[in-house]
């Protein structure tokens, strides 16, 4: 900083520990909890130190103990969340990129047209249009089934938009140069498009993977059979049993290691997750 | 928005543009016409019968006490989330943009909340603050203040404010500092050699030119308490007590498919509509004004 004040900078310091100590309780918490047994837990208050009991919990967890009320292990609940979680990143990647670059780089009757329709999907999220968009669903036979996981889900336009912001930043020479050298419109898309693209693919990817693993509301209506549950789902049905008591536990668990696919996929493209975010969004 | 240079062809464009615009026309539009044409109409339990009634549903939903403490709600709601989630960030970026060493490890910890499913969120904040084995609430007996949100209204709506600022936390923190690092140290400096001293310099310099972040950030956090809050409050409270924590996207949810009164349920999904539209279009226009190409 420009003036020398070390006080300020020890400010700093301590108001990021508190802030980051505020953010992680939560998820310490969890952790701990994960780590006893249920009766240590239920025993207010929790010890705020990490037990002996982490690995037979996470087995637990993750292979069924049977006494979580369903015959669904964990581990197929993260599958399917992992299946969803891709289909809608790279379904939405790759139809989009096809979407943009015919949106910007041709000249077509009604093309301003298409232009505002796909930019009205931007402004409703699916909980607006939940029960109609179960219906077609329904209608369609795809109830509890990945198609009609996903497909719903792919249909707004977050990445179209955020692809033709990034392709109308491209410099028209390069356009030119490649027609000069005689390639035609897709061999540009594919050598010279895409390979530009590569930040703004990686953070979408981060933004589009997170919010298809992190889905509930859509995933609860249309999912009746506890086969299709995604992990989150899940995690929230432990919840509702009424008069058993709650392995909280076990919920605990499940919970960290629901966190860990998203959160390691945030940790490691931060780089490119939060260049991308910041600069398309804008 | 025209490039210099196009590529001509009849049918390359539409080919392209095939996959996306029939996965919107069926899973977007016609859904979408379909809430429309539905609020228009009531509809018994079983689906047996339809009966055009224009525009009663509307009226019965702008008459009922129900509804418009709903729409209340979530304007209380959505303003604290908005208004703690912006302060808070902003706190945290701003002394994140002055320090040089750790940086990357501070900002590595705060972003891990947006990778938190917010039904997650709500389940690990009702953990904490449940009125029988919860830590917090258990230390807050301790200290004399009776924490049961379970049948205090106030409370539940105080918990699902702090998980949902909570979650938002990284997306702004990261907004917040990418603006405060695009602002010229040229000008600091400058401000600091007039005899500027830190305050003096974020009042007038930082904080003006973050606004075009702060706006930008205000309309994305609304429509985030609008509609991603909803898993935090399905976990945390589920409406309740009562309906003190319904907010109007957990009531269309709530009419549509445990009342089944669709009618109605699409008359407020319309409704949402137009306040979402508004609210991007608004932010549209604004940004769009500040950007060139």
């Amino acid at each position: 900083m420009v003036d020398r004040r070390p006080w300020i900078t020890v400010l700093s310091h301590l108001v990021l520990i508190v802030g980051v100590l505020i953010v992680a309780f939560p998820l310490y918490l969890a952790f701990v909890a994960s780590t006893h047994t249920a009766d240590a837990i239920v025993q207010s208050p929790m010890p705020l130190l990490p037990g002996a009991h982490l690995w037979e919990n996470y087995q637990a967890a993750l292979f069924g103990s049977g006494k979580l009320g369903s015959n669904t292990n964990v581990m197929h609940m993260m599958w399917v969340s992992f299946v969803t979680a891709m289909v809608i990143t790279v379904g939405k990647i790759a139809i989009s990129l096809l979407s943009a670059f015919a949106i910007v780089y041709f000249r077509f009757p009604f093309k301003m047209l298409c232009f505002w329709a796909i930019f009205l999907t931007l402004m409703l999220p699916v909980e607006v249009r939940i029960l109609p968009t179960y219906k077609v669903v329904a209608e369609l036979g795809m109830l509890n089934s990945y198609a009609g996981l996903t497909l719903p889900l792919i249909a707004s336009a977050t990445a179209t938009f955020l692809f033709r912001q990034f392709f109308l930043t491209v410099p028209d020479e390069l356009v030119e140069a490649a027609r000069i050298d005689g390639a035609g419109p897709m061999r540009f898309f594919k050598d010279v498009l895409v390979p530009l693209s590569k930040t703004s693919v990686a953070a979408l990817f981060v933004i589009q993977f997170i919010y298809g693993w992190n889905q509930y509301l859509w995933p609860l209506l249309m999912t009746t059979s506890e086969d299709m549950y995604p992990v989150v789902i899940g995690i929230k049905r432990m919840l509702a049993g009424g008069e058993a008591a709650v392995d909280w536990n076990i919920v605990m668990a499940t919970a960290i290691v629901a966190m860990l696919p998203p959160a390691a996929v945030v940790m490691l493209m931060q780089k490119w997750f939060v260049k991308g975010l910041v600069d398309t969004e804008k | 928005m025209e490039k210099r240079v196009l590529f001509r062809s009849t049918w390359l464009p539409w080919a392209l543009l095939l996959p996306q615009l029939l996965i919107i026309g069926i899973f977007f539009f016609w859904p979408a016409a379909q809430a429309v044409l539905q609020s228009f109409q009531i509809e018994d339990a079983f689906g047996m019968s339809t009966e055009w009634v224009g525009l009663e549903n509307f009226a019965n939903l702008l008459d009922d006490p129900t509804y418009l403490n709903s729409f209340m709600r979530t304007a209380l709601f959505s303003v604290l989330v908005a208004g703690l989630g912006i302060a808070i960030s902003l706190i945290l970026a701003i002394f994140a943009d002055r320090i040089v060493r750790a940086a990357m490890l501070y900002k590595t910890l705060l972003i891990v909340p947006y990778a938190v499913a917010p039904v997650i969120a709500g389940v690990l904040w009702m953990f904490m603050f449940s009125p029988s084995l919860g830590v917090v609430a258990h230390y807050l007996g301790e200290l004399g203040y009776n924490w049961n949100h379970i049948m205090n209204e106030g409370q539940a709506m105080a918990l699902v404010v702090l998980a949902s600022v909570w979650k938002q936390i990284s997306y702004n923190f990261l907004f917040f500092l990418a603006g405060l690092q695009s602002i010229p140290k040229s000008l600091i400096e400058a401000a600091s050699i007039d005899g500027a001293g830190p305050w003096r310099r974020f009042w007038n310099i930082q904080l003006p030119l973050l606004s075009p972040t702060t706006f930008f950030l205000l309309v994305i956090n609304i429509v985030y308490a609008f509609f991603d809050t909803f898993g935090i409050i399905d976990a945390a409270t589920a409406g309740g007590p009562g309906q003190s924590t319904s907010i109007l996207v957990y009531k269309v949810y709530q009419d549509g498919f445990k009342s089944l009164d669709l009618g109605s349920s699409a008359a407020q999904s319309v409704i949402l509509m137009i306040i979402v539209v508004a609210l991007t279009v608004v932010q549209f226009r604004y940004v769009e004004k500040k950007v060139q190409y």
